[in-house]
């Protein structure tokens, strides 16, 4: 699948000396949904603030379906769409005039049906009239989402949407992100809550110290990083695990009714098998038997530490 | 390319109306409030002080100081407009739009700085007819009038958008406009003609730029100036190069924008 978005080499060193990214070189495929893992100043918002022209670069070059973002700059702003972090919305306006300034600052035509039509999706509708420091956090959100929305872009960035807003919005909120990508749309986002990450997207990058340490299909990266986890609900509860086990990677409940074996389902001997026998052989018996895939969370948290 | 395609006009119009919109929305503030300040000033300076001074340059006080007093709103507002119009979004944060938004440095300021041009240009008029409810009011040269109204409510917007962008904080914001322009403009003729100043005051004065802008546009009104038209002129030129400079350089390296 082409590329929709190049970007290569970027730098970012701040006035203060501090550098927030270091050779960053990323693609993001046409229509896909890409999830930008990182911990708290890792450089995600910078490298998006960088791609959508609000933060100058110091070094590399990015494009955008083509097009520089320095030397053809109003193509390539003109295809994406960006909801910040921050709820920062002039305050004093209404709902309708917000959403249409932002579509005239895209250079786009007057089209009332549009904005409607956005709006309603975003169930907006009957505030239309209501300026923005009366909506609610979640409401304000949904304003921030229709004002990137009013251009009609290609790209749309989501810069931690969901932080603070209730389930029932979030739902929606990835409802409409599936609806745009049936819609060709490309969605980046960046989320600290990882099991939408793990939900939505196609493929997760990470990020940690300004540096991209790794990019992978989302199903691939799981099925390479994720550990997994042989749950044995025990027959009899144990006081400790026997020293004959001493050389599995076991895990004993303080109760002593469960015993936990994690193993590397990428491993050639994965060591289940033998554990099983071994256990038997041994007269610990159980009653149920489980076994449970790692989550992304704990994917990336092990990538993270492993940084130096 | 035509220039329908190389400029982004939906966007400055957008930001321009958003401008306006502010200026009716707040129309207490922006209006009224100078308005009923400026009537203050006829009361106290022009009937009450001024009906115990004699005619300057042939010119009653009371309609000596019209064009002094509109020089005194049209610079503080349109600092005051353009200042705030840019402040504003980078104070709560939604700067961000416009900064990823196709628009090119010029298209922005011809948005805010016509916007804050806009409405000080009305407010300057509807100060001259406050004015000719108090005081007779002729006007010598009405085109040099408005193109001195125009060009100062231009150069200051200008003046007021640096500000705007290198103000940290809203007491910075004021800080410029409360300690340097304020004190010019009073000093700088409104109320007196420069020739009444003894000597090393009046050569102290000419530093003043206000000066030049008041006399220039005093003697749109009743064809006599403290300084020369062309020198008048020539400075707000001057004093509009500098701006325009300043402000090419602030988008050229995106000081306090982009960084």
């Amino acid at each position: 699948m082409p590329s929709i978005l190049s970007i290569s080499g970027v730098s970012k060193t701040y006035a203060t000396g501090f550098t927030a990214l270091k050779e960053v070189t990323l693609d993001i495929q046409r229509g896909e949904i890409f999830a930008l893992l990182g911990p708290n100043g890792a450089g995600k918002t910078t490298l998006i603030s960088i791609v959508c022209g609000i933060v100058n670069r110091s070094t590399g070059t990015v494009t955008v379906d083509g097009h520089d973002i320095s030397k053809d700059y109003r193509a390539a702003r003109s295809l994406i769409g960006l909801v910040p972090q921050e709820l920062t919305i002039d305050a004093f306006e209404s709902v309708w005039a917000t959403v249409n300034y932002s579509r005239g600052l895209f250079g786009k035509p007057v089209n009332h049906g549009f904005v409607e039509k956005v709006l309603r999706d975003l169930s907006l509708w009957d505030k239309k009239d209501a300026k923005a420091i009366t909506l609610s956090g979640g409401m304000k959100r949904r304003l921030m989402i229709a004002k990137a929305l009013s251009h009609e872009p290609r790209i749309l960035f989501l810069d931690e949407p969901t932080a603070g807003v209730d389930v029932e919005l979030r739902q929606d909120m990835w409802e409409m992100v599936r609806r745009l990508r049936e819609d060709g749309v490309t969605i980046i986002l960046t989320t600290h809550y990882i099991e939408e990450a793990e939900a939505m997207a196609d493929r997760v990058g990470v990020i940690n110290r300004g540096e991209i340490i790794l990019v992978e299909n989302k199903a691939e990266l799981m099925r390479k990083l994720g550990r997994k986890r042989l749950v044995m609900e025990l027959r009899n509860p144990l006081p400790a695990i026997p020293e004959a086990f001493s050389g599995y990677a076991l895990e004993l409940s303080p109760d002593g009714g469960q015993l936990t074996y994690t193993y590397d389902n990428q491993a050639e001997r994965p060591g289940v098998a033998s554990l099983i026998r071994d256990l038997e052989a041994g007269g610990i018996q159980f009653r149920d038997i489980d076994t449970q895939n790692s989550s992304l969370e704990e994917i990336f948290v092990n990538l993270v530490r492993r940084e130096p | 390319m035509t220039l329908r395609a190389a400029m982004n006009f939906r966007a400055v119009w957008a930001i321009y109306r958003v401008e306006m919109a502010r200026a009716f929305r707040t129309v207490l503030q922006s209006i009224i409030s100078p308005v009923i300040s400026t009537s203050l000033y006829f009361v106290v300076f022009g009937s009450a002080i001024g009906s115990r001074i004699t005619e300057i340059d042939g010119i009653s006080y009371g309609a000596f100081i019209v064009p002094g007093l509109i020089m005194l709103s049209l610079l503080t507002q349109s600092i005051s407009n353009a200042s705030f119009a840019i402040y504003f979004p980078k104070f709560v944060g939604s700067i961000y739009e416009l900064l990823s938004a196709p628009v090119s440095y010029l298209e922005i300021v011809i948005a805010y700085v016509g916007g804050a041009a806009t409405k000080s240009i009305i407010l300057g008029l509807i100060i001259l007819a406050t004015a000719s409810l108090f005081v007779p009011l002729h006007i010598e040269h009405p085109f040099w009038m408005i193109a001195f109204l125009v060009l100062t409510a231009v150069t200051f917007s200008l003046f007021g958008f640096i500000i705007g962008i290198w103000a940290k904080s809203f007491e910075q914001l004021q800080l410029v406009p409360l300690l340097i322009v304020t004190p010019l403009t009073f000093l700088g003729g409104s109320f007196y003609s420069i020739h009444m100043l003894p000597g090393i005051w009046k050569t102290i004065t000419l530093f003043n730029p206000v000066v030049y802008l008041i006399s220039g546009f005093r003697w749109s009104f009743y064809g006599k100036a403290d300084v020369s038209v062309g020198v008048s002129l020539g400075m707000t030129l001057v004093f509009l190069a500098v701006c325009i400079a300043i402000v090419a350089w602030i988008f050229k390296t995106g000081y306090r924008l982009r960084n």
